[in-house]
């Protein structure tokens, strides 16, 4: 396939995501005024008389019809503007470009710490079947899956915090005698890098370690488990036979024929656990008192606050849009079988 | 050929699958031999071991298989002694093997000129500058038309009959002593078979190779090999030249085989299948081990352990009460 073609195909897909996102903000328009609880009431506060609440209920614009909401709504969006979220007072999208890029760099440092143990555990573990490394992963991808990322989270802060004292306290993104450094991308760690600051990149990075690897725990099952199969199913194939037949090195077996076909099922695997990953980790945020999107939207969720919570699904749904996108064009790069067009 | 010692050198070989069910006697007491220059054919029944032996004498048997005991040389190598890393440059260099359903004998997601590269480039027989070069070369060789363009496609894109090409290319690439094709036209369609078989033989004839080949039909086997192994159940029942074989087979065995064998001209009728099936290999099995599916069977079947009879030059029965 030639290169001109692949990128028309990419932008295809790109244009057919629209139809689903545009559904996305039509649900999630209906379904937070579907929700129990009256955002007029809550803001009015207890001591609130009829007439107050009447008022802010106007100034929120509820008072108007579900279609003349949705049309204020739709064309605010089209002009980029989210609204601005009740409970904080700022707008939304500012909210959004503060803690989006915290959680999403919460979440790649778990899934690359996910990655680092699963594959080499799941690969050597197929390799050795029965074997104590076999055993081993088996355990982990049991402790992995039946230990809540609140307990581990929990555990991880008592120990290496409270006991031990080589983690920072669990208080968000940065310690406060550091200063954040100039956003460029909103991860602190790059924006520290390309401030050629190391010292605040320490920080950074040490406050990220704990919670990355409580969320990277819970991840690490399925994706273990996943190279594993993947792996034995492979290694028992007719190709890899073949392979070890013309007396191919075992590493040039292992790695150029056995893993580079069974990354196709730990592609798709690893495409579900990021996107649960992003959707999820409002605990692991709550423990760390990380400044992410998961509080945040758990925060706005509660209180009825529909701007919140619309632009958060629907940054979520972009997300999962372009992930999905990403998966499937590596997929194109790993198989030649695969054409884009499906 | 007798007189010049054989190339692949089975001596009372014995194999077992250890598992959950039970230890599986996959093969017992086998000796084959295989010289320079000839095409040995290894008939049998599926699950009569044929495909374990070749793969203990290439030191790839699957891991639940043991050799209890035997001993396997191959030019000279001691192949159940070696260390892997000997074993590893035996393999593509002295002794090659295809298999059958070649399409997924090939990796789905590298290039076919890569994947016999890859093995040129194992066995130090290619640079990374002449590493096309070679490939191309030895497309050629398998009569693969336009090789230069074949060299960048992937297996699901050519057909079964050409992917076997490759697979022939591939095992050929570092030129091996020995070929072993374990049903190589399985699921090829009939005259892509016949272009397969030919192509085998003039390469075989050619380089002077020894090649084994195994199938479960018998009427190939007579075409293209110059001596024949029949096994059963784990066993070698018997083996002789292709003629002596067919013209007067001495195992029951042999003479069931060839009789539900289709044959050109042959009316439909004629063809009769083998009663029962093969015995369960695992527990205590009898010394001959048809002796439950053959009408020829007594008292002294059961009693004496199987003996290997020449009953005319180069023929050997296993048989009590040869035909």
């Amino acid at each position: 396939m030639k290169r001109s073609d692949k990128l028309r195909i990419i932008f295809g897909r790109l244009i057919q995501a629209i139809p689903s996102i545009i559904g996305i903000i039509i649900v999630t328009f209906i379904l937070t005024r579907a929700l129990p609880g009256d955002p007029a009431v809550y803001f009015a506060g207890p001591a609130a008389t009829e007439k107050s609440i009447q008022e802010i209920r106007t100034s929120l614009g509820l008072d108007k019809s579900m279609l003349e909401q949705f049309w204020i709504y739709a064309s605010n969006l089209a002009r980029g503007d989210l609204g601005v979220s009740v409970s904080t007072g700022l707008s939304v999208k500012e909210e959004l470009i503060r803690r989006l890029p915290a959680s999403l760099e919460l979440t790649f440092l778990a899934l690359l710490f996910s990655i680092g143990v699963a594959l080499p555990l799941g690969i050597a573990a197929a390799t050795r079947p029965n074997s104590w490394v076999d055993q081993f992963c088996r355990i982990v991808v049991t402790a992995g899956v039946s230990l809540p990322v609140f307990f581990t989270g929990l555990f991880m802060v008592y120990l290496f915090y409270y006991i031990l004292g080589i983690a920072p306290a669990p208080l968000g993104r940065l310690d406060i005698i550091y200063l954040s450094p100039p956003s460029i991308t909103g991860f602190y760690t790059i924006d520290a890098l390309l401030d050629g600051d190391f010292e605040t990149f320490g920080a950074a990075l040490s406050q990220m370690i704990l919670p990355a690897i409580t969320l990277g725990i819970f991840t690490l099952a399925p994706l273990a488990r996943m190279t594993r199969g993947a792996m034995l199913q492979v290694l028992s194939s007719d190709f890899i036979r073949t392979a070890r037949a013309s007396g191919l090195k075992r590493s040039t077996v292992l790695y150029t024929y056995a893993f580079r076909n069974a990354l196709l099922p730990i592609l798709t695997t690893l495409g579900m656990v990021f996107s649960f990953m992003l959707g999820s980790n409002v605990l692991v945020e709550k423990v760390f008192a990380w400044p992410g999107i998961g509080s945040f939207a758990i925060e706005a969720l509660i209180v009825s606050d529909y701007a919140a919570v619309q632009g958060f699904v629907l940054a979520m749904a972009i997300l999962y849009v372009l992930l999905n996108l990403t998966i499937d064009i590596v997929y194109t790069l790993v198989d030649p079988r695969v054409g884009l067009e499906s | 050929m007798s007189n010049t010692f054989p190339l692949l050198d089975i001596k009372n070989l014995s194999v077992e699958f250890r598992t959950r069910s039970g230890v599986v006697k996959a093969l017992e007491d086998v000796s084959l031999e295989v010289f320079r220059g000839e095409i040995v054919g290894i008939v049998g029944e599926s699950g009569s071991g044929k495909s374990v032996s070749a793969l203990t004498a290439m030191g790839i048997l699957d891991p639940a298989g043991h050799v209890t005991a035997g001993s396997i040389s191959l030019g000279g190598l001691d192949v159940l002694g070696a260390g892997e890393a000997v074993l590893q440059t035996m393999r593509g260099q002295q002794a090659s093997m295809i298999f059958q359903s070649p399409r997924t004998s090939l990796n789905p997601i590298r290039t076919v000129g890569k994947q016999i590269g890859d093995v040129l480039h194992r066995h130090n027989m290619a640079d990374r500058q002449n590493l096309r070069e070679k490939v191309i070369k030895s497309l050629k060789t398998v009569r693969i038309p336009d090789p230069d363009r074949r060299f960048d496609a992937y297996p699901f894109e050519l057909s079964g009959g050409m992917c076997q090409r490759i697979m022939i290319a591939m095992a050929l690439a570092c030129s091996p002593e020995l070929l072993i094709a374990d049903e190589p036209t399985t699921g090829l369609d009939v005259t892509t078979q016949a272009a397969i078989m030919d192509l085998i033989r003039d390469l075989s004839r050619e380089r002077n190779m020894a090649t084994v080949l195994i199938t479960h039909d018998l009427a190939m086997a007579a075409d293209y090999c110059d001596r024949i192994i029949v096994m059963h159940a784990g066993h070698v029942v018997e083996s002789g030249s292709s003629h002596d074989l067919f013209t007067s087979p001495r195992h029951p065995y042999t003479a069931k085989l060839m009789k539900a064998t289709p044959h050109g001209g042959g009316n439909l009728d004629d063809i009769a299948s083998i009663p029962g099936g093969l015995p369960d290999l695992r527990g205590v099995l009898p010394p001959c081990r048809f002796s439950g599916r053959c009408e020829r069977h007594e008292a002294i079947c059961d009693s004496s352990a199987m003996i290997s009879k020449e009953v005319s030059p180069n023929h050997f029965v296993n048989c009590q009460r040869p035909l």
